[in-house]
This record gives C-alpha cells, structure tokens and sequence, in this order.
C-alpha cells in the first residue's frame, strides 16, 4: 500500500562531537530539494535498510571542515488508514511470545525482535523504553506482573492512551482470574482472546468497564463451566449490557445481594527521601480508597470527610460526581458493583509529613582487606500511637559484596548472592528493644572499594491509622430502601521510603 | 478455574487428542503435515450436530490462532457454523473469520449473507456484532455491501449500533480510500449525534478519515465540548486532541497581546501573566509580529475558546492518565498563560503511576518545563529521583531538574547532583554529570563550583565518570579558557589513562584550541598521539590531525615533523574521512606553490574564536510537536501525525459555530455535567440537594439544602419504586409525578417548620411551577415521540434538568412563585425607575391588581420584576429600625454589560440596600436587562461563577424570555465576604455567554443598625487605638450643613444615622454584612468648612476604604 516512497535525509553538523548540532540539512526526495534549518533536533535513528543512498550523502557532507555530523536517513511512508492498536502481543519474562493477537491484517512475530534485541540490551526488564521505533511499526510496551503486553502500533497515537489501553487489558485478566500470569492466560486462553475481542474494536477501545465486560462475557467459575458443559450453555452473554448504553456504565443493572455491605479502605502511603542525617529531603502522602460495595439495586452513596482540605490533589472514578467535590467536598457517586478504586489523593510535603520510624545506620568499606561493617537500628518516630508492623529493610548492595555476616536483634536477614539484595524482615517495631542488625560484609578480594553507600529502602505498615489524619466522617445512601453494612479501614504503608546513606 | 480446563477435565479422552496442540509447537508448516490428522478431527467436531462439541471444536481453534498457529485450512468447516444459534459458537465463528478471511476471499463471501441478516435482526446486540465483524472482513468485494450497512446503521435506533457504525467508518475507508465521500456524509451525519455514545467513536473516525476537514466541526463544536465530560474515557482523549487542532484554527493565540483589556470584567483572566520567563517572552515576540493588527485591538477571548477550556478542566481529575495528559496538551497549546499552572498538579500526580506513564509524562514535562519553568517549580522535589527508579526515568528527572534550576534553587539542585554522582548506575551519573555542566552554563553564579566540582570527578576510579567530566569540562572551559590554564594542564595528563574515545577527542580539541595556554604540553601531547594514531578510534584520529594543524600553525617548529608523520599515517587510514580530512588539511597549512588562496588564511580558518557551545536541552522546541502525541515522544513526525497548525491571525468567522435548532443549544448546556446526567438514575428527592448549573456558588444554600434532602430522602424510601431504568422512567411519567407531589408535600412540611409563616403560599405556587415545566417537557416529548428512542432519552433529560434547576434555585425562584401566585403586579416595565422609587419607598401600589395580562407577555418576565418588588416587602419587617433618611433617592447603578459588547442586550445592577431574605449575610444586587436588539432573547441565567474563597452567590432565577425592547429586573444576592473583589461569573443566553462582574463599593458591605447614643459611645471605647482611623478633611462648600452631610455618607455607605445630642457632630452606625463587624462613622465639623471623619471598625481593611470613599463624597 506504499503509495509514494519519500525519503529524507537529515545531516547535523557540529563544530565538534560532543556539541549540539549548529546546522543541519535536510534532504526530501533524492537530494532535489535542500533546505536549511536552524535547530532541528539529531535524530537518535537510523534505518540501515535505506542506506543505499547513505553514503553519498555522508561523503557530501564529510569534507567540510571542521563540522562533525551525523546522519540519518528516515523513510516516511504514508499509510492509508490508521488505527490506534494494530497488534498485541503477550511475552513472557523468558522472551517467548505465548499469545497474539491481531485486530487488523496480521503482523509478524518478527516485528518484536526489536524488542528483544531493546530488551537484551537493558539489563533490566524495568529499564526496556516502553516506546520503541522499528522501521515500519512502532512498539508500545507494558511490563507488568513479569510479562511484556507488547502492542504494535503504525501510525500517530497519543502513547498514553495506548499504555494506559494495555495496563486496562492486565487489570481486567486480573479482575476476571484472580491473577495476571501467563498460567492463568493460557488456562482461559478462549476467554482472554474473547475479552480482547470486546474490548477494542478495530484498534479502538470499544468496552472497557469490567462490569459491562462481565455482562458480556461471564468470568468462569468452576459451578458455571460444570452447567455450562451439561447444558450446553455458553459464557457469552446474548443482550446488550445495559451498561453500555446507560450513563453509569460502570454500574449494571438488576445487582442482588442479601448481604448489602460498603467497605471502604483508605489506604497511605508514605513517600519520603531521607538524607543520611535523618532528615526528610522530600516527604509526601500517596492515598488511595479502595471501596468493596455490594449493595442491591442503584444506591447513590455520599462519603464525607472530616477533614477534606487536606487533599492537595484527587482523581477519581469516573462515577464520582466532581462538581459535588468542587462545591462541598464530599464523594457524591453511584458506586460500580464490587471492588474499585474510589480516589486517589495526594497530600503533599507542605503539610508535615509525619515520618513513622528513624533509621540509625553506618555502613563503611575499609580500604585495608575485602571487608566492611553495617550496623542499623531501626526506632519509631511519630506513629500516631500505633504499632508499626511488617517492618522491612530492602537494601542494594553495591556488587562487589560477596557475602554478609551479620547478627539481627529481632526479625531474620537474607542476601541474595546473585542479585545482591539484602532483605532483613524484623516484623513489629518495639519502642522498648530496638531492633538492630550488624556484623561484617565481606568483599571481593581485588576489588575496589565501592565508592558509594547502598540506599535504604523501607517497608511497613501501620494498621488503623491514615498518617495523614485524613478521617471518613460518616457514608449515607440514598436511592434504597435496606440499611447497609458499612465500614471503613485505614491503613500506612511505606511507599517509596529510601533512607540514603 | 478456567473453563477451558474444566471442560477438558470433564471430556477426559475425547479432548486428549487435542492436547498436545498446546504442549508442543510444531515446525512452521507443520500443520499440513503431521497435524492434518488433528485437524481432520476438528472438522468432524464442527459437523457434528451438537452444539457442546462445536463449541470445543471452535475453543480449540481459537485457542491456536491465539497462539499463532495457522488454522486456515479450517476454513471451509468453520465458515459453515456462521449461522450457528449457539451464540458462544457464534462469535468464537467471527473471531475466525476476521483473522482468515482476507487469506480467503472466496469462502468468506459464503458468510456474507448471514450478516446481512444480522443487520436487520430486532435484538441490537445482533445488529452491532454483525455491522462489526462484517466491517471487519477486508474483502475488496463486499465494499458496496458494508457502505450500505454502514449508511443503515448510521441511522438506527440504537446508539449502540451507531457506534459501530462509526467504527466500521475506518475499516471501509483503509479497504477503499475511493469511498472517502461518501463516508464523510456520513461522518457529518454521525457528528451531529447527540449521543455520548458515539461521539467519542465518530470524531476518531473523523481524525482517521477527514482531519482536514474541519469544517465538519463548526456546527458540532458546542455540543462536543459540553458532551465532553459524559463520554467515555477514550472518546474523550480522541475529542480532545482533535479539539486542540480546532482551536489553533479558529481562535486567536491568547497569549500575543500582554496588555489588559478594557473590560475590568476580563481582568480576572489575565490578571496575572507574572511568571513569564525571558525565553518565553522572545520567543513571543517572534510570533507576535505577524499580528500587527492585535496590537491595536485588544484581545478578547472567543466565549467558545473559553467553553472548551472550562469544560475540559474538570478532566484533570479523571483516573486515566491518557485524558490527564490530553487534557494538559489543550491547556499547554491553547490557554491563557496565566492559567497553564492548574495542569502542574495533575501531571506531578501522574508521577505516581505506572512507571510506563512516568515516562511519557516526563518526557511532557521536560517540553513543558522549557517553556514554563514557573509551572513546575513548587513542585521540584517530586523530581527527585531515587535509587530505584528505572534508568530512563532518572534521566528524565535529570532533565526536568536541569530545565527547573535557575538561581535561588540551584544550590538545592546541585546538592541532590551530589548524591546522584555517587549511584550505582553509571549511565544516570554520565547523565548528571552532563546535567551538571548545563547548570553551570545557564547559571554564571555557580559556574566555577561546578567546575572544581567537576575536576574532582576527574579522580574518579570510574572511567565512564572521567571521560564524561571531561567532555562536560572542556565546554565549560570554551566559556573562559584563559582562567584555567591549569586544568587544562591536568587534562592532558590524563591522556594516558582515559581510553573513552569521546573524552580523548575532547582532550585533544581543548589542547589544540587552547595550545597558546599550554605551549609546553601541547606539542608532547601531539607527540605520544602520533605514537598511538593507527589504534585510535575514528573520531579520535580526527582530533589529533586538528591538533597537528593547529599546532602546525602556531608553533611549527617543534612540531613539523610530528604534523607530517601524522598526515601520512592518515593518508592511508581506512576510514574515507580521515584519508578526506588529511589531504584537505595537508593543503590548506603546507604552503606549496600550488596551493591556492585558501592557505593564506588558514590561520584564520583554524585560530578563529569559535563560540562557546550553547548546552541546550535536547527537549528544546520539541513543542511544535503537539504535547502527548507520539511525534512529540520520538521527536519524529509519526505517520498520520496532525500537524499542530499555528495560530490564526484573525479570527475565523466565529458564527458558523451558532446552531441554528433552537432546542438544541439550551439542551446541550443544561444537561452538561455529568452529575446531572446521572442524577436522573436516582431517585427524586436528590435533586434538591444536587448542585446546579454553577457548582461553587451552590454550596451556600445546599448545605443548608442537604439537610432537608437527607431528611426527605428517607421519606421518599417507601413511596420510591426502587430503582428505576431509563426506559420505565419514561413511561411512569405520571407516576413521577405524583411522587414528586408527594415529595414536595413532605418537603413542604418540613420546610414551613423553618421559614416564616408567609413562605408557605409559595410553597403551593412552586408546586405549581413545577407541574407546568412537568407539562412543557412532556408536550416537547409528544412531540417528538416518532423520533429515535435514544432522542426520546436525551429529551427527557432535558425535562429533567429544567425540573431540577428549578428546584435547585431553590430560595429565589420560591420568592418568585410566591408573587406569581398573588395577583400579579402592575407592569412595571412601563415605568422602571418609578418602580425603583416605590419599591425603596414600600409603597404598596406595587400589589394592586394587573391591569391586564396581555400587558405582561411573558410570566416570567412578571414574575422578575414582582420579586423585587417582594424584597422590597420583606424589607417592611427587617427594617424597623428608624432610619432616619431612607437610604436613597438615588442608587448608583453600574454598568455590567454595555449594549453593544452585549449585542443589544444591557445590563445594569445597583445595590438596593435591601436585605437578601433568603440569605441575610448576602448583598442584594438589583440587576436591570434591557434588550436593544431586534429579536428576543432567551433563557438570560448565570453560569460559572468564578469567586474567590468564601464568597458565595445566589443566582437569580433564569429569565426565560426577554422580548425585544423591554426591560426586566431581577435581584440576586452575593456574600462578599466583607471584602471588595469581584464577583465574577458568565451571563448567558440562548446565544451567547458574557463575562461580567460585579465589584462592591465598600459602602455597600454593610447594613444599617439602630444604636443609641450611649450605645454608639459605648462601642466607639471599644474600638480604639488600631481600629480608630481618623482624618481630617475640608468639606465641599455646598456640603456644609447637617442636613447634605447627611446626605452624601448615606449616599456613600449603607448607614443608619445615630441620634446625637450636638449639632455638631453627625454619626452613623452599621454593621458589616457578611461578619457583622461594627462599622461606626463619625463627622465633626469645625468652623469654616474643617471636619473631622473618625471612622471605627475592627476590619480595618474596611476602615480605611471606607474613610477614602467617604472622604471622596464629603469634600466634592
């Protein structure tokens, strides 16, 4: 369908190779037309499949004294039609493709051999460029779970819509099956494929609330798969959701429940840089309402806060009424049947962030003999009153750290060898014997001393609080007749807590 | 538990046989081999009778094809179940065929003709599938047939099935671009939908097929921007970014002209364009040229670009990050530079999310934070990067860190650098490193502490960490080499150990350039070179031939040889470049007789002063990417990528938007919030308490409102029918109603045991409101009823809405209903500023009966003015104090709308000085409508109230029509908060939307009080020292009796005279409307026209304008 071939060839020239292009040359269509622009950004590319033009191109432009250039040559190629998502390909962490799925002429399994060859190249599966360019096509990629939903794309798309597309398709495998491996994918391969098929539609995302999705496709339950086999009866729904074509699509019709219950978790988490002396770089609240609502027929539910101006920044379900918010500040919604994510907030650092525990640490490398010496004492700091539970210190050690000897008060330490993390699992903070851990690491012979100290990270929970001192003031419904269950839990959990060292 | 494998546990033997098709792949073209049998097996299944094994059978094959294993040989047997009843069979049969019947046209040609029926089948869930998968199929052939399905389906009942339609749109124009205009009719015809539904799938199907069209838009562009919030989260990103292009198209750049406007009332939106950068301010100027006319013109926002910006931002808030970064992209291409901030928060939240979003917000950010670096800056610690972070995310951080960093933060900045040189991961130090060196330049105060900084990194054991220094050095040094000879001294050393080829290049370039500052070195440095020349890597060898040139240059004694050594060693390198370099160098410095003119200079080729590299950010310019766009990610254009066009210099005839259908503007800007929409799913009783068109304002009343609504809700609990579905809402009307009859008789009830006794009668008469708009809205219905269900729905949204607005004006409307429900006035048009007078005066005429009613045209309109003349009854019971001068003869009234900026229609507002009844903290504002135009104006009400903190407003009721060349009046009621900002807010009409505002005198901010002599005494003690404000003035001369004096303070502040004993003296008391906060004014007058103005309150911000106002009105 290659309409009219044109390439363009693009030279940057520099007055020396470290410096930002000063010049450069753009070519289109066989040298004919040249023009010259100020400030046109390298590009990183270069697709070695069209260089049979290439070097008389660079031989142009090397003789000319002392700039430096680089290269490249890009071929845009106009596509008839676009689509947003042509492809989608689930990998594994090995790198085996175990499913594919097409919805509009089918592409090869080659095309993500770029993405292998992207991800031999980053060690680390997190460090692959979720945005990756080949010649022809190019590859969105999510990692989640420890697989790669890897989607190709041809044209023009706004690549949030995409990954945000892809983390929807892992959420919803995880909705219907408890988990997102590829176990449980292959198990309901029929299921998934059928899932893909509802919820995109020639590249655009047609159905993506999980409730209208199971109205459509039932999610298997072993009583079900049992009938269905002695009845002949299917999985697939035969009308139309009444979710679709509602305003509240998230929400189906006809719920029953002869338990009505509304929980509520208001879970923080704390995200905080401390420095080596103790003291709090950067602090901040990431929360989170996690609702489980089971209640018959089409409650409207108002959760109110005792304290709502604490939160800096919200969003919401999409069933949460904003202008409610915007006027009064309190969650105005009819709620989806079953667990979603009510709100995500955020408190930010200019509201004092209590920080829950204190970390006392030393680690040194000697420069005299392979070895060196930890020695950390965890305490708490302001925990509202509460215990802190599920303490957890995670620490990277540089890779020159062969083995570690050391003795913990409380809790039991390991070191992984291979990817040299040391994990130290104390359990409950006691104020009264503070927990420590010390003894030697031990180096390898030869090796330089590491120049720099492995960070901290820690983990913890503290039950029954919101660290915040955000509190849910009362929950009333509307719309029914039955008195609900109602309960709300909060939680702290460390989020992304580094001590630096 | 999957059913898939259940199933097999269940069939046990049977389908063992198909089992090994998952366990092992078999070798590409192995099926037609040794699987043939297996297939052989699958066909039997697919033949048989039941429906149980066809399912299996077809399980099976999907369970290949998701594998990607040929099963195209199926075909012939799977193509037959087409038709199949079993639905799962069914669909699983379309999965097939869409991903084989491209391979075999002939065969899926044999399917046709059941979709065809589908097409016509009554259940739409059939219709939709059908349209779909036919759509799907990418047969040449069928084209005619799927047009026609498609123009079919473009009109059908369901929306549902319109969707598709719009989807297929795509699939027929990638097939057969020579079918582009006919599509585009129906591309047109599908835009005007007004279903959320479809609008998301019908504009992507516009941005796929027609982008350039965008005249398609005009008449669509209103009701996609308030459709906006209701359709689903994809659609939403779609409109948005097509919405963008819109706008660059038709609207004039909002940030080409600085100065403020005319209009006070625009104020608020340019108010403050502080946080500008220098950058930004070139980079304006630059474009500013071309519109030469706007430096002339004011600019004055199209209320359209206005619309799409207020109904876009509530998307912020939305859970996907796709219509957050959507969202940003519109506020950073489109909006007034003062209000792109509000999209900091939003995306600093995204930073939270999956480290896939981080990346792509980041890279946003980078762009954005060039451009407007005050955007980000309070939020420069979630930059930060920590140690787990992936890599490109910390590289990232870097950039947006670098792009924030100016003076008073660097030291902060560079503090973090510190940590992050001593990570782990040696590609983020090579990037802070760099990130260092940018600092440096952009920032002369730190240069030289980056640098020592850096110079110690030269130390380091990592030889990543050196070379990189060494190249972020070398282009700081460019900036002053002569200061830093000796680390230039130092670099050369390090020659013999850094192997980085980069870092050697630079090395050699910096001796070379800089060789008069190192004029010992440089030669030997030269000299171990040519030693090593043919193991150098290419760009190395480059380097060094430059240093030969240079040196050869300056000092060619020492180094001749070493030059020609080295020439000759590159004239036979393997590298073209090279050998070209050397043969062009050896010309231009070794003067040969035949060398040409050239070497003459080649001292001034190879010596000049060459400028110090400018360390840009690689993000620079990137924005003429449209933001969010994958073009912007890659910094490539994408195929299929829209350009992003620059603004207009004139403004595009802004009328092709107007719509002529009369209902459908009023339509499609009630029912706009979501909430509202949603609200019709609930039950009655929360419509009272649900916000109205202008969240903010609101809360005031529904605070107070909520209780009520709690309280009837559960009332309503046993007369409610449970819940409701769309379509029985619509039959039930009848029934509705009776609820809401009941209801209201509750409401009633409780309501009459808080207001006053007098409330109740209109209580009845709202009721009876109420009825008529039930009544209007259900002839509209009728009428409509032979048009498409879906249109029945949005109508009796409408209907909805109209029923909730009335009662969410609650309070104001009730006043109105109550006077409609006595004998109505007479009219008082005829006479306006009579009216004024009566009114202040309480003259009772006012309730005589009408004349007649032909006189009054609409109710409405009467009803308006009889709501003032209400105020002014209510004032009978509030006011017994015993004002000894009324108030005013003469109120001031201002101007909110001049005539002609308000195309015919004026508007002018006073302050009755009444109490607000419904809300005593509230400043009554008595607004006069004239209509100079021609034609009627339409359904005059308030929307987007923009106030500061803590003021509230109470909206006046919606004037529904205002016939051409009459007059109305109506009163709304604002709460100031004893401060003098403006209420800011949009009058609309049918039409148009106006900015105005209203700005309280300070005078204004008070209501008069009735104190004593010894009371007024007693409290002046108390209000002493910091609170006493006293000024001496001289009074005008016609204003030197008790009597004028009298006069000008009443006419300047809202006061009540306080009797006094000395003529001498005069004194007024009042009380702060919203605090209550005493405001007492004394005037002492003195012989030859001296006096005195003490003026006592606690709120001094009061004091003292209010002495400056009265001060004004007492001495001219």
């Amino acid at each position: 369908m290659i309409l009219q071939q044109q390439i363009s060839v693009e030279l940057n020239m520099r007055n020396s190779p470290s410096d930002p292009p000063c010049q450069s040359a753009l070519f289109k269509g066989g040298h004919q037309n040249i023009t010259f622009h100020q400030h046109v950004n390298p590009s990183q590319f270069i697709v070695w499949e069209l260089l049979q033009d290439g070097p008389i191109c660079r031989r142009l432009f090397s003789n000319s004294g002392n700039f430096w250039h680089t290269g490249t040559i890009s071929c845009n190629i106009p596509e008839l039609a676009a689509e947003m998502i042509h492809s989608l390909f689930l990998i594994n962490h090995s790198g085996d493709i175990f499913l594919e799925k097409h919805w509009k002429s089918v592409i090869s399994r080659s095309v993500c051999d770029y993405f292998f060859e992207a991800k031999e190249k980053a060690v680390d599966p997190e460090n692959v460029s979720p945005v990756l360019q080949t010649p022809h096509h190019y590859l969105i990629t999510i990692y989640r779970d420890k697989l790669f939903f890897l989607s190709v794309i041809q044209t023009e798309v706004p690549p949030l819509f995409v990954i945000e597309f892809l983390h929807r398709v892992a959420d919803t495998i995880q909705d219907y099956f408890g988990e997102c491996s590829e176990s449980v994918i292959m198990d309901n391969v029929v299921t998934v494929y059928e899932l893909l098929e509802e919820m995109l539609d020639n590249g655009f995302p047609l159905a993506t609330e999980s409730n209208v999705l199971k109205e459509m496709i039932r999610p298997p339950t072993i009583l079900r798969s049992v009938v269905n086999t002695l009845t002949g009866g299917s999985n697939v729904g035969d009308t139309l959701p009444t979710g679709q074509l509602s305003n509240i699509p998230w929400r189906r019709a006809g719920v029953k429940y002869t338990n009505n219950e509304a929980y509520f978790d208001v879970i923080e988490e704390i995200d905080a840089i401390l420095d080596k002396s103790g003291s709090t770089v950067f602090a901040e609240i990431q929360g989170v309402i996690e609702a489980c609502v089971r209640l018959t027929g089409m409650p409207d539910l108002t959760l109110s806060f005792m304290n709502p101006r604490l939160l800096d920044d919200v969003s919401f379900h999409p069933c949460v009424r904003f202008k409610r918010w915007e006027s009064e500040r309190v969650l105005s919604f009819i709620p989806p049947d079953g667990n979603f994510t009510l709100m995500n907030y955020h408190v930010s650092s200019q509201n004092l962030v209590a920080i829950p525990v204190y970390v006392k640490q030393s680690i040194t490398f000697f420069e005299m003999g392979p070895c060196g010496r930890l020695d950390i004492t965890i305490g708490p700091k302001q925990t509202m009153g509460k215990t802190v539970e599920a303490l957890m210190v995670t620490i990277h050690m540089p890779k020159a750290v062969l083995s570690a000897n050391l003795t913990p008060t409380q809790g039991n330490y390991t070191y992984d060898l291979a990817t040299k993390v040391l994990v130290w699992d104390i359990g409950k903070l006691n104020p009264q014997k503070l927990p420590n851990l010390r003894g030697s690491l031990s180096l390898q012979a030869g090796a330089p001393k590491p120049e720099d100290n492995p960070s901290l990270n820690i983990d913890l929970k503290i039950q029954q609080v919101a660290i915040s001192g955000l509190k849910v003031s009362r929950l009333d419904m509307y719309g029914e007749k039955y008195k609900p269950f109602k309960g709300v839990k909060y939680l702290t959990k460390a989020g992304k807590f580094q001590v630096r060292t | 538990m999957s059913a898939n494998s259940a199933f097999n546990d269940e069939k046990g033997g049977s389908s063992s046989v198909g089992e090994p098709e998952y366990g092992h792949d078999p070798a590409s073209g192995g099926i037609f081999s040794s699987d043939y049998k297996r297939h052989d097996d699958l066909k039997e299944m697919l033949d048989s009778n039941k429906d149980s094994l066809k399912l299996e059978a077809m399980k099976r094959i999907v369970a290949m094809i998701a594998r990607g294993k040929n099963t195209s040989d199926l075909f012939p047997a799977v193509v037959k179940n087409v038709a199949c009843k079993n639905i799962e069979v069914k669909k699983l049969v379309y999965v097939y065929l869409v991903r084989y019947a491209e391979e075999q046209q002939d065969l899926a040609l044999l399917s046709i003709s059941t979709f065809q029926r589908g097409l016509k089948d009554p259940n739409q869930l059939i219709r939709a599938s059908a349209l779909r998968v036919l759509s799907s199929i990418r047969v040449t052939i069928i084209v005619p047939i799927m047009m026609l399905a498609i123009k079919e389906a473009a009109s059908d009942m369901s929306p549902y099935v319109r969707k598709t339609a719009a989807h297929a749109i795509p699939k027929l124009y990638s097939l057969d671009p020579e079918q582009k205009d006919q599509l585009i009719e129906v591309i047109e015809k599908l835009l005007a939908d007004k279903t959320t539904l479809v609008a998301g799938s019908v504009v992507m199907a516009f941005e796929e097929v027609c982008p350039e069209r965008i005249d398609l838009i005009h008449k669509n562009y209103r009701k996609l921007c308030n459709l906006l919030i209701d359709v689903e989260e994809w659609g939403q990103v779609v409109i948005i970014n097509m919405l963008t292009r819109y706008a660059r198209t038709q609207f004039l750049n909002p940030n080409m002209n600085e100065s403020l406007l005319e209009e006070g009332s625009d104020k608020t939106f340019y108010g403050s364009d502080e946080d500008e950068d220098e950058e930004e301010e070139e980079e304006k100027d630059k474009k500013a040229e071309a519109p030469a006319m706007a430096k002339r013109k004011p600019y004055v926002m199209d209320p359209d670009h206005r619309l799409l910006l207020r109904n876009t931002k509530p998307l912020l808030q939305s859970r996907n990050a796709a219509v957050v970064m959507a969202v940003a992209q519109l506020y950073f291409h489109l909006a007034p530079k003062a209000e792109v901030g509000v999209i900091a928060k939003a995306l600093v939240r995204l930073l939270r999310s999956h480290s896939e979003v981080q990346y792509v917000v980041l890279q946003n950010v980078a762009t954005m934070s060039i451009k407007r670096r005050g955007m980000f800056e309070p939020y420069l610690k979630s930059f930060y990067i920590r140690s787990t972070d992936p890599t490109q995310i910390k590289v990232l951080k870097l950039e947006v860190l670098t792009n924030l960093a100016n003076e008073t933060n660097i030291s902060t900045i560079l503090r973090e650098f510190q940590t992050y040189i001593k990570s782990m991961d040696k590609d983020f130090v090579a990037a802070t490193i760099q990130a260092i060196g940018r600092c440096a330049t952009n920032i002369g105060e730190v240069r030289d502490t980056c640098l020592n900084g850096l110079v110690q990194l030269l130390s380091n054991r990592d030889e990543l960490v050196v070379a990189e220094s060494v190249v972020v050095i070398k282009k700081l040094l460019q900036m002053q080499p002569e200061k830093h000879s000796d680390i230039i001294k130092h670099m050369a050393k390090l020659t013999d150990n850094i192997q980085v080829p980069m870092a050697r290049a630079s090395i050699l370039w910096l001796i070379g350039e800089y060789c008069e500052h190192v004029p010992k070195i440089a030669p030997d440095v030269l000299r171990k070179m040519a030693k090593s020349f043919t193991n150098e890597e290419d760009i190395v060898k480059l380097q060094i031939i430059n240093l030969a040139a240079k040196l050869y240059l300056t000092n060619s004694k020492q180094t001749k040889l070493l030059t020609q050594y080295v020439l000759n060693l590159a004239k036979y390198d393997q590298n073209y470049d090279i050998r070209d370099r050397a043969r062009f160098i050896r010309q231009l410095i070794v003067p040969t007789e035949k060398s040409g003119a050239l070497s003459k200079y080649a001292k001034k080729l190879f010596l000049a002063l060459k400028p110090a590299p400018v360390l840009e950010s690689p993000f620079k310019d990137r924005d003429h990417f449209q933001l969010g766009s994958l073009s912007h990610l890659l910094n490539a254009k994408a195929g299929g990528y829209q350009e992003l066009p620059d603004w207009p210099e004139a403004a595009p005839d802004p009328s092709v938007r107007n719509v002529e259908v009369k209902d459908s503007v009023p339509e499609w800007t009630k029912c706009s919030s979501r909430e509202k929409r949603k609200e019709k799913k609930v039950e009655k009783p929360f419509y009272s308490d649900s916000e109205g068109e202008s969240g903010p304002t609101e809360s005031a009343d529904s605070e107070s409102d909520s209780a009520s609504g709690s309280e009837s809700g559960s009332g309503i609990e046993e007369s409610g029918s449970g819940s409701e579905s769309e379509e029985s809402e619509e039959g039930s009307e009848s029934e509705e109603e009776e609820e809401e009859e009941k209801e209201k008789d509750k409401k009633k009830k409780k309501k009459e045991l808080k207001k006053p006794v007098q409330e109740s009668e209109s209580e009845q008469s709202s009721e009876e409101e109420e009825r008529k708009h039930e009544r209007k809205s259900k002839q509209r219905k009728s009428e409509s009823e032979s048009e498409s269900d879906e249109e029945e729905d949005s109508e009796s949204e409408s209907s909805q809405t109209e029923s909730e607005d009335s009662e969410s004006e609650a309070e104001v409307k009730k006043k109105k209903k109550a006077a409609e429900s006595k004998p109505p006035s007479k009219p008082v048009k005829k006479d306006n500023k009579k009216e004024k007078k009566e009114m202040s005066l309480l003259d009772l005429d006012d309730f005589e009966p009408a004349p007649s009613p032909q006189a009054t045209p609409v109710n409405s309109f009467l009803s308006n003015s009889l709501a003032t003349d209400l105020e002014g009854l209510s004032l009978s019971d509030a006011v017994l104090s015993p004002a000894t001068i009324s108030p005013s003869s003469a109120l001031k009234s201002y101007e909110m709308l001049h005539r002609i900026t308000g195309e015919g229609l004026s508007v002018e507002y006073c302050f009755s000085r009444q109490p607000f009844s419904p809300d005593a903290n509230m400043v009554a504002v008595q607004m006069q409508f004239t209509n100079n135009a021609t034609s009627d104006t339409k359904n005059l009400h308030m929307e987007d109230v923009k106030l500061q903190s803590g003021m509230r407003v109470k909206e006046f009721p919606e004037i529904e029509l205002l016939p051409a060349g009459e007059m109305v009046t109506a009163v709304m009621g604002i709460d100031f908060c004893d401060s003098t900002q403006a209420a800011n807010f949009q009058l609309c009409t049918h039409t148009r939307k106006f900015f105005v505002s209203i700005q309280p005198p300070v005078g204004e901010l008070m209501r008069p009080v009735f104190l004593t002599e010894n009371e007024f005494k007693k409290e002046q003690g108390q209000l002493m020292g910091m609170n006493e404000i006293t000024e001496k003035i001289t009074l005008d001369v016609k204003c030197r009796n008790e009597h004028s004096i009298v006069q000008r303070v009443i006419t300047a502040a809202n006061l009540s005279r306080v009797p006094c004993g000395s003529d001498k003296e005069c004194r007024f008391a009042g009380r702060t409307v919203t605090s209550s906060s005493l405001v007492l004014v004394t005037v002492a007058t003195k012989e030859e026209g001296a006096a005195k103005l003490t003026i006592n309150c606690e709120k001094m911000v009061i004091g003292t304008m209010l002495v400056k106002d009265i001060l004004l009105a007492l001495t001219q």
